[in-house]
Formats: structure tokens, sequence, C-alpha cells
């Protein structure tokens, strides 16, 4: 049984790709055969973040095309057993995404056994966005705690309850949980960003994790290697937890409070 | 010599149950009928102008075929869509045929309220029926009550609860409610904890900027006294 996610937020610059590549590799790393899709056609960020950019030959649109077949357009992760990119395409447009094409592709990956596909959907609530979205059975709305990037992602969970294909074949809402980026305990103390709280409270849907704001998540965008491999850090640590969490794991949420306590601090932290 | 051959059916008999709208005239007077059926049609909707009418007359004894043919005129000049005359003992298939329509027996047929309200597609519930809502009311969504409205959920801010009747909102209130949309003076609204970018009665407002400060993020009951809106507690 494959499970399609779409990892989506409405707004830019949140956090999508580094989430769905996070999710992707650690799904993979507990032996889950995974995909993760980048649908965000004409700018392409997914396969830097994998670190695959430098063996990229065929992408999305192409294998929607038929200009090569999906094991062509696959590309094997290295480091991760069971781990597969399909890339965008930087020089088409969106309106190269069809959904017949798009369903074309998840049948064919359905076929080749893999149990999770992660979507990670453009910005935005146009065409790219509604196609990554409409075959998924669950998604992860990524959300950073500031106002507006907290409305935009509740504009897309609206749309999510419309516009998928199980809520047109009337079969209901998909699941949705928040996974929320960039959060920083200082500045939430200083009333400078909304607390986990504010978020849980406007959005109204479980909570899927709490990325801390990392200096590591900058280091792994810039060395090609998601953030969850660096196990010692604490963005790959809560991505870690969120990842055991969507599997149906119960643990705790970490890295909500401010780190000023020293010793306490610590070994919380590193529990 | 003859050439056999099937030839396909280019036709088909069915059998449909259809919804027919009825005028009923109780008089015939041109003048009368004019001013009275374009004022109605003023305020209905597109739906009902486009409907197909039956014409029934309350009185079909005392008709005489010219009163009829000039009310027929009368509603033809109006734009009503006239498909039949109702028979009976009075009003023949032929006196239907002379005014150019159809002619349909009303007898076994049941009656359905009409409003010449407008129903636009996206109103799910029936006139005077109560919406509940129990999933959250999220951003760029629109609900529609042509009752009272429900909504056991948030409601987000920039989504828009619209009722005819009062709103309760048994959580919290972060986007626009409102209420009486179609003049009820006496329309309510209720909310557990008041955070909305905009509350209105019947066509009175307040912004956000403009809620009493006293019953922010508090659960309140709002009531329109005249142009005012009253703000009470809700405990």
């Amino acid at each position: 049984m494959t499970k399609i996610v779409v990892v989506t937020s409405g707004k830019g610059g949140v956090g999508k790709t580094t989430t769905s590549a996070a999710l992707a590799t650690g799904l993979a790393q507990r032996g889950h055969k995974t995909t993760v899709i980048d649908f965000d056609v004409g700018l392409r960020n997914l396969d830097l973040i994998m670190g695959c950019e430098r063996r990229v030959v065929y992408d999305l649109v192409n294998v929607i095309n038929g200009d090569a077949n999906l094991k062509q357009g696959l590309i094997k992760d290295k480091r991760v057993e069971d781990l597969f990119i399909l890339p965008a395409s930087q020089t088409r447009d969106k309106d190269a995404l069809t959904l017949e094409g798009v369903e074309k592709v998840l049948e064919g990956l359905k076929e080749m056994g893999m149990e999770y596909i992660i979507c990670d959907s453009p910005a935005g609530i146009e065409k790219g966005a509604l196609t990554a979205a409409y075959f998924a059975d669950e998604a992860v709305v990524v959300t950073n705690p500031e106002v507006s990037s907290v409305r935009d992602s509740d504009r897309i969970l609206g749309i999510l309850s419309s516009k998928t294909r199980k809520a047109e074949r009337g079969e209901g809402d998909i699941p949705a949980s928040l996974l929320l980026t960039r959060y920083s305990p200082e500045r939430v103390e200083r009333g400078e960003m909304l607390s986990v709280e504010d978020v849980k409270d406007i959005l109204a849907i479980d909570l899927l994790g709490v990325i801390p704001e990392s200096q590591a998540v900058l280091n792994a965008s810039n060395s090609g290697a998601p953030v969850i491999l660096d196990s010692e850090s604490d963005a790959g640590k809560a991505y870690e937890d969120a990842v055991a969490r969507f599997l149906g794991e119960q643990r705790p949420h970490r890295f909500l409070t401010a780190n000023k306590k020293g010793l306490f601090g610590r070994l919380f932290g590193a529990q | 010599m003859t050439v056999a051959f099937e030839e396909k059916a280019v036709l088909e008999f069915k059998g449909r149950m259809l919804m027919m709208t009825v005028l009923l005239l109780k008089d015939l007077d041109p003048n009368t009928l004019h001013r009275q059926v374009s004022q109605r049609l003023d305020e209905a909707a597109q739906w009902l102008r486009d409907a197909p009418v039956v014409v029934d007359l309350a009185d079909p004894g005392s008709a005489d075929q010219v009163g009829l043919m000039a009310a027929v005129d009368t509603l033809r000049g109006l734009g009503v869509n006239l498909v039949a005359l109702a028979r009976n003992e009075h009003l023949d298939s032929d006196t239907a045929a002379m005014l150019g329509l159809g002619s349909i027996s009303l007898a076994g047929g049941r009656d359905v309220p009409r409003s010449a309200e407008p129903a636009p597609a996206e109103q799910p519930a029936e006139p005077g029926h109560t919406l509940v809502i129990d999933q959250p009311v999220r951003s760029g969504q629109q609900i529609y009550s042509r009752g009272d409205l429900i909504v056991l959920a948030p409601v987000s801010t920039g989504a828009e609860l619209l009722a005819e009747g009062h709103i309760h909102v048994y959580n919290t209130l972060r986007g626009r409610a409102l209420a009486g949309v179609r003049g009820d003076q006496s329309a309510r609204i209720f909310c557990q904890k008041l955070d909305a970018e905009l509350v209105s009665i019947a066509g009175i407002y307040r912004v956000a900027e403009d809620l009493p400060e006293q019953h922010r993020k508090q659960a309140v009951h709002i009531t329109l006294d005249g142009d005012a809106m009253r703000f009470a507690d809700l405990k």
C-alpha cells in the first residue's frame, strides 16, 4: 500500500523542500521505500537539497511527456538505501504538469513498490500547488511561527478540504498535520514570534513536530545533505522525531523552551 | 424492388417527474397584474424568472376569454415563460390552445412553497433551516445559511460566515460574521471568543478596530438596537 503525502504551505520560503527532503530521507532510513518528487516546475531546488543536482538527466516533465520512462527519471540516493528522487524541470513551466500525467507517474511508482511518495509542493495556491496535492492521501503543512505564514497555511488547509481527489469523490478531508519550522523559543519569549500553542489554536490541526531555527539547516542545504542526516544537530533530531511521529510513534516535543538554563537545557536537549 | 432496412430509432418516450411553478391568478386586471408581477420578478432569483410557469385561475368560472388573453399577453410581455394553462371544467384544452398554451391537469400534484428569494447554488441549507458546521472554517472559505448558522470549530481570519438568521460560533471567531443578511434586524451573533475582523447584523457593521475592548476575546452576544450594535457578556 502506497501512501502519497503532500508537503505544502501556501507561503514560500518556509521550509517545504527542506521538510520534504528530511521526511523522505527519514522514512527511507527506517527501511520504507520512498520517492520524493519536486513539483516546483521551473524553480527546481529539491535536487540541490538532496545533493543530486549533478546527476539529473531527466525530470518529472520528461517522464510525464514520455521522453523518458520512470526508471530513467528516478535518481537513486547514494547515502540511503530505498530513497529515490524525481526532480523538477527547470526549463518548463507549470502548465506542463497535467493531472493525467501526474497520475500516471504516481501509478508507476506504486507499481515499483514505493511505500511513500512525498510530493514537494510549490508555494502559492495555483495550479502547481493544486496538482501536487490532488492525489494526496495525507498532507504535512509547513508553517513558520508568524501571522502571514499561518494565514496562508490556513488557506491551504481550506483548499485541501475541497480540491483533492478524495474530497472531490466525497471521501472527506485528507488528514493534515502541522510542522512548525524555524521556531525560536527565545523570540517567542520576547513576543516576536507566535508560540506553538498560538499556531495550534489558529490552525486546529495535529502537531507533527517543531523544528528549531538552526544553522544546521543552512549548512545542510549548502552541503546537499538533508538535515536529518546531521543526527547531532537540533534540527536533525527534531526531524527524526517528526518522522517517528509520522509513523505513529508517540514522542514528546523538544526544543520548545529557550535554552538558557545551561546544564538543564543540555540535559533535556540531549535526552 | 424494395430494400428492407431497419431504421435507427430517433425518439424515445420517457416518463419524468418535473417540478413546475404554478402562477395562481386571483384577479385578471392587466394593470394590477403588470405592477405586481413585475415587482415580484425584480425581487426574484434568476431561476424563478426563467422557470416554466403554469397559469392557474383562482376563480376559473368568472374568467372570460378576452380578460384571459389580456392577462396572458401582460405576463408574456414581462418575460414570464408561460407553458400551460391549468385544466378544469371551465378551461379546457381548446381555450389553452387559443392562448397558445398547453393544457395541464394539476390534480394529483403536490404544492411546494416557492419563495422569491435568490438561491445561489452554494447555499446548502433550505430556507429556515439551521446549518451546522463542525469543521474549521478556513481563510478564503465562505459559508451561507438561509436560516441560522452554527459553527462548532474555529473560524479563521479571512473566512466569512453569512446567515439570514442568527450566527452561533462555539469557538473562536477570527473571520467575519454577517447575520440577518436579508435584513432581519432581530438576528443575533453569539460567539465564545470574539476576535472577529468584522461583525454585522442586517447591514449594520463594526470592524475589528471598533469592537469594544472589554469584549475582545470574550464570550459575547451581539444584538441590534435600531442602528446601534449592542455587545453583552455571554455568561
